[in-house]
């Protein structure tokens, strides 16, 4: 017997389903297994006294965004303007327009 | 015929119908499929790493006190230690030692911290496995850095930290208090900037009010500021998400209204035939409607299940241009996937239903006109 369309559909679609499902079982799995590494993560933060993530090394105002001022990107000379792209993509930290120093 | 049967004849007329023009519903699944895939990618990893941020940097100081002069960020006395310890809920005050060193052989920054535990050891370093990829250096292999005098001065790795560790540690270099204090040539008593501990979480804004009465030529920043920086460089609304979701969600609003607006002289031909033939006006609209819900809906699993594996088992790799920027050594960590079934589901209606409903819009406006004249275009 020749298969229907739509039974070929349902298929692949509850094949789909059951991969997607799989895959976030396997996210939980992970999230499990990686729990020590993330405390360990933790640890190295409170022992170096770190305040930022390492994920842009390109200019200090974006390897450390959290510590940054607001002109540090502009500072290299007056009228300078940002010019590395990592500056492009990473907005300003929130608490800089809370502080009456960085007005 | 019951409700089922009836849907399913329907879905299979559909489907035949696609497989009509399969040329063109496959490139379409592939472009919508892509837009998906980029569109997930995207979320989960920005999730991911909001999420390990929020974990990791739950250990970071309470409170951080910078100094500033002439608008910039400037090194802090012991003088300022002492009066910050005086303050009433601040347990410990520490002086932080920590630098940029830019190592001009390969280009690359690294990040010189000081820590208690380095201060046994001098004469050696800790080194990120960034550091010890760009340098090409592993333990017991010596390191020279430039000093402030221009001078070399050669230190050996005592270890590398590990990998997994990366997206805190790439670029760190452990060093101890004696050795940074030479290099930099920083005299005693002066630190980049101090962390404090207060005895109450509650009170950290009161004792950053205090701070900035006490010393006014100082900044302090709260561990909730620094979890708030990274809370919104992953946010939906901006920085690094909303500089890639930008494009995918441009290219999906032109790919779906191109959709909406246009339906093929061979379509509406179909149509005219479906009415002549006695399909009701619903069942042409319930027939479209599952043709694009077949595209969309596939389009969607792949895209997701693309997405997972894109930034789960490869890392993100195609965001990695992205973060790199100009910089040389660039991370290399695995994001642990966590995965809001909010932002799912919002993937979910924002890609499935808008396609959905534009392929069902033009098709009502061709199922309610004359058959005939239709046929007769």
């Amino acid at each position: 017997m020749r298969l229907r369309k739509s039974s070929a559909f349902i298929a692949f679609t509850v094949i789909n389903v059951t991969g997607l499902a799989l895959l976030f079982a396997h996210g939980a799995l992970e999230r499990q297994r990686q729990a020590p590494v993330l405390s360990e993560k933790k640890i190295m933060v409170e022992r170096f006294g770190l305040t930022d993530l390492c994920l842009f090394t390109d200019a200090r105002y974006t390897r450390n965004p959290a510590v940054a001022d607001r002109s540090t990107p502009f500072q290299d000379n007056p009228l300078s303007l940002d010019y590395f792209p990592s500056g492009s993509i990473l907005p300003p930290p929130p608490h800089l327009r809370a502080h009456e120093l960085d007005r | 015929m019951n409700w089922i049967d009836k849907q399913r004849n329907i879905v299979d007329f559909a489907l035949s119908s696609l497989l009509r023009r399969w040329r063109k519903n496959l490139a379409l699944l592939c472009v919508y499929t892509f837009v998906v895939f980029i569109v997930a990618s995207v979320v989960f990893f920005a999730e991911a790493l909001k999420r390990d941020a929020c974990l990791v940097l739950e250990g970071a100081p309470d409170v951080v006190v910078q100094r500033l002069i002439a608008g910039r960020h400037d090194l802090i006395s012991s003088g300022h230690m002492e009066k910050l310890a005086r303050i009433t809920g601040v347990s410990d005050v520490k002086g932080r030692l920590w630098a940029y060193y830019f190592e001009p052989s390969v280009g690359a920054n690294y990040t010189m911290v000081v820590t208690e535990e380095a201060a046994g050891r001098p004469g050696t370093v800790a080194i990120g496995a960034g550091v010890s990829r760009t340098l090409l250096a592993g333990q017991g292999d010596l390191i020279a850095f430039r000093g402030h005098d221009g001078a070399y001065v050669s230190l050996e790795v005592a270890r590398v930290f590990p990998s997994s560790s990366e997206l805190v540690s790439a670029d760190l270099v452990e060093i101890s208090e004696e050795d940074f204090r030479a290099l930099f040539g920083l005299p005693e008593g002066i630190y980049t900037d101090l962390t404090l501990r207060v005895r109450n979480p509650k009170e950290t804004v009161v004792v950053a009010d205090k701070i900035r009465r006490l010393l006014p030529d100082t900044r302090p920043i709260l561990r909730e500021e620094i979890l708030r920086t990274y809370e919104a460089l992953f946010d939906w609304r901006g920085g690094i998400v909303l500089a890639i979701f930008a494009g995918a969600a441009l290219a999906f609003i032109i790919f779906a209204w191109d959709k909406a607006t246009s339906l093929t002289l061979e379509e509406r031909r179909e149509i005219g035939i479906l009415k002549a033939v006695g399909w009701e006006t619903s069942e042409v609209i319930v027939m479209k409607s599952w043709e694009g819900i077949v595209i969309s809906l596939t389009a969607f699993l792949l895209g997701l299940v693309l997405a997972y594996v894109h930034v789960f088992f490869t890392s993100g790799t195609l965001f990695e241009p992205v973060l790199k920027g100009w910089a040389v050594l660039y991370p290399r960590f695995q994001p642990v996937p966590f995965i809001d079934p909010y932002q799912v589901a919002t993937l979910f209606f924002l890609t499935v239903v808008p396609y959905t409903v534009a392929t069902v819009i033009p098709s009502w406006g061709a199922a309610t006109i004359d058959p005939d004249t239709i046929m007769r275009q």
